[in-house]
């Protein structure tokens, strides 16, 4: 009788994902305008490197300043792929993915079992980053500091759409695809694990968590989910350099948007990432028209003063808020 | 008689010059409560420490059911069928008591709802049945303490290691802790405790172990042990055991 109700609840949770998913994919029939289009589909870009980070920094408790790393790596991978290796994208997506696995499995290894936690963690991923983006400009391979150009074919064959809706459909779907694994983690052995390292490590460990496996696997997984953002990223504009791809703009922004949106949540990575660039857009164009001209950064001063605010009111993020709101509006009707 | 289930064999624990555990070696009898006493800064917690893994020591061995587990990890230690309990409470105060409990279930049950299921069971055992979907931080230091046990016991273990579980509560939270320690042994597990209060001490332990500057200095019966002259200086002070006994014989006189 009990587990019944407690199963039907479940599999009620399921509806919230699907039915953004669908929202998220009706807005383009809807929009004339490609503006709107373009700020959408980089947006269902930027939720899905933050959807990574959120695994090892919302789940883990591991806050990663260098997640430009795995998307840079994901970017370079599917241009180089594509261009020095003729392998088609539809192939190159997955082993970018793969790839980045592989860089956050490195990377995971090396501070892990060196015990770094904390800010050290957080320098050590930001100095890998660094080394990346460093590696990339020098390195004749992937074009060095000029960049990689991946030819223009439009053909969904080569995953260019005539028709920039479908690209953003795709987005979406590995967005969605991330949100339900998301939650599937979250209610997951493993993701029990997670959480309690997050929460306490040596606590984890008397009770029989192997917190280097955990903390390893989970890098890795968080590092694949961000070079499949970096692939769709370099697919998307067709063009890579050191700056862009490996840039410590990625590493503040899949880091920002989860800790707005709401850390270690299924949902927070997607507010976050809507409300910071939706954030960013609102305050360039006002500054354009007081000021009659552009200044580049400005964004960036709204973010920092939006994390202020978030960590000030809203530890638990945008969706914390909500939660705690619609609990109080209940509290309040009898 | 079976052999011991914990057999600390020797063990030493120096901190730079300081040897917080000196050459100790103490058997934990299978389905036995063993305690440990001393005053502070005795080495118990150290000792805990190096059985549970936390610490490797600077000298000797531990075995564990019949097996050399001195160089092994804290979590495979878990595996093993070692769990332990913290004096400073390590709650994981975001989740709740019932996926508190579940981290500890997980070990030896992969999925969710046998973990879950576990993780409720072993409330009920320990009274945190009522308090199941509250947040873990907001228990109060009783409430912590059972969620300690709690979370240990769901990893099923065969020798639970209790570090003061009963500091810090008052005397009717430590009367209704004391029949959840006893339903442990009665469920067939070994525990070896540390304890500084002296009534829980001697109604639940077989036989304890004292320790002073990291050495044993007694063990035997919680009986045999409470009148031995080294045990009573120990906690006393040097020459309090000969002005015990001199109050002793003098007070048929007065």
């Amino acid at each position: 009788m009990k587990h019944g109700m407690k199963d039907a609840m479940t599999q009620a949770t399921c509806w919230p994902i699907l039915l953004v998913a669908a929202a998220f994919a009706l807005l383009p029939l809807g929009l004339g305008s490609n503006a709107m289009l373009n700020f959408l589909t980089f947006a269902m870009i930027m939720t899905l490197a933050a959807q990574g980070w959120n695994v090892i920094g919302g789940l883990g408790g591991q806050f990663s300043f260098g997640h430009a790393a795995f998307f840079g790596t994901g970017a370079y991978a599917m241009a180089l792929l594509q261009v020095r290796f003729a392998i088609n994208p539809w192939l190159a997506l997955p082993l970018a993915a793969v790839l980045g696995g592989c860089a956050g499995g490195v990377i995971g290894y090396l501070s892990f079992r060196a015990r770094l936690r904390g800010s050290y963690f957080a320098l050590v991923t930001l100095a890998f980053a660094e080394v990346f983006r460093i590696l990339a400009n020098a390195w004749g391979f992937t074009g060095a500091a000029a960049g990689v150009l991946v030819p223009l074919r439009l053909d969904p064959l080569q995953m260019q759409f005539n028709d920039r809706r479908i690209f953003y459909w795709l987005a979406l779907l590995l967005v969605a695809i991330v949100l339900g694994a998301t939650r599937f983690i979250m209610r997951s052995r493993f993701g029990a694990q997670l959480i309690a390292v997050r929460e306490n490590e040596d606590a984890a460990r008397a009770l029989g968590v192997n917190t280097l496996v955990v903390k390893l696997n989970a890098l890795v997984i968080s590092a694949a989910i961000t070079a499949a953002a970096g692939a769709l990223y370099t697919q998307k504009f067709l063009y890579l350099d050191p700056s862009l791809a490996y840039g410590s703009w990625i590493s503040v922004d899949a880091l920002l948007a989860p800790i707005i949106g709401g850390l270690g949540t299924v949902f927070g990575p997607l507010v976050g990432t809507i409300v910071l660039l939706g954030l960013g857009e609102i305050t360039k164009t006002i500054f354009a028209q007081v000021t009659g001209g552009a200044l580049p950064g400005v964004d960036l001063v709204a973010f920092g003063v939006l994390l202020i605010l978030c960590v000030a009111f809203a530890p638990r993020g945008v969706i914390g808020l909500a939660a705690g709101t619609t609990i109080k509006a209940r509290r309040a009707t009898p | 008689m079976n052999p011991p289930l914990l057999s600390v064999q020797s063990i030493t624990m120096r901190f730079g010059g300081l040897t917080a555990v000196d050459a100790v070696s103490l058997d934990a009898e299978t389905g036995k409560i063993t305690g440990v006493i001393g005053p502070n800064g005795a080495g118990k917690t150290t000792l805990f420490a190096v059985i549970s893994g936390f610490e490797k020591p600077t000298s000797g061995a531990i075995r564990f059911a019949g097996r050399d587990i001195t160089s092994m990890q804290v979590h495979e230690r878990a595996v093993a069928g070692i769990a332990r309990t913290f004096q400073i409470v390590q709650p994981f105060a975001g989740l709740s008591v019932r996926d508190n409990i579940a981290v500890g279930a997980y070990l030896r049950h992969r999925r969710r709802d046998s973990a879950l299921a576990k993780a409720e069971s072993v409330a009920h055992a320990v009274g945190l049945a009522p308090l199941l979907d509250q947040p873990a931080g907001a228990l109060t230091m009783a409430g912590r303490k059972r969620l300690e046990l709690a979370r240990a016991l769901a990893t099923e273990p065969k020798l639970l290691l209790l570090d003061e579980v009963l500091a810090g509560l008052n005397p009717s939270e430590i009367r209704d802790m004391l029949p959840v320690v006893q339903s442990i042994r009665a469920g067939g597990v070994t525990v070896l405790m540390i304890e500084h209060v002296m009534q829980a001490v001697m109604s639940l332990c077989d036989a304890v172990v004292v320790l002073a500057q990291g050495r044993i200095i007694a063990s035997g019966t919680p009986a045999a042990v409470a009148r031995d002259p080294g045990v009573i200086e120990a906690y006393l002070g040097h020459g309090a055991s000969q002005r015990t006994q001199a109050q002793a014989s003098e007070a048929p006189h007065a």
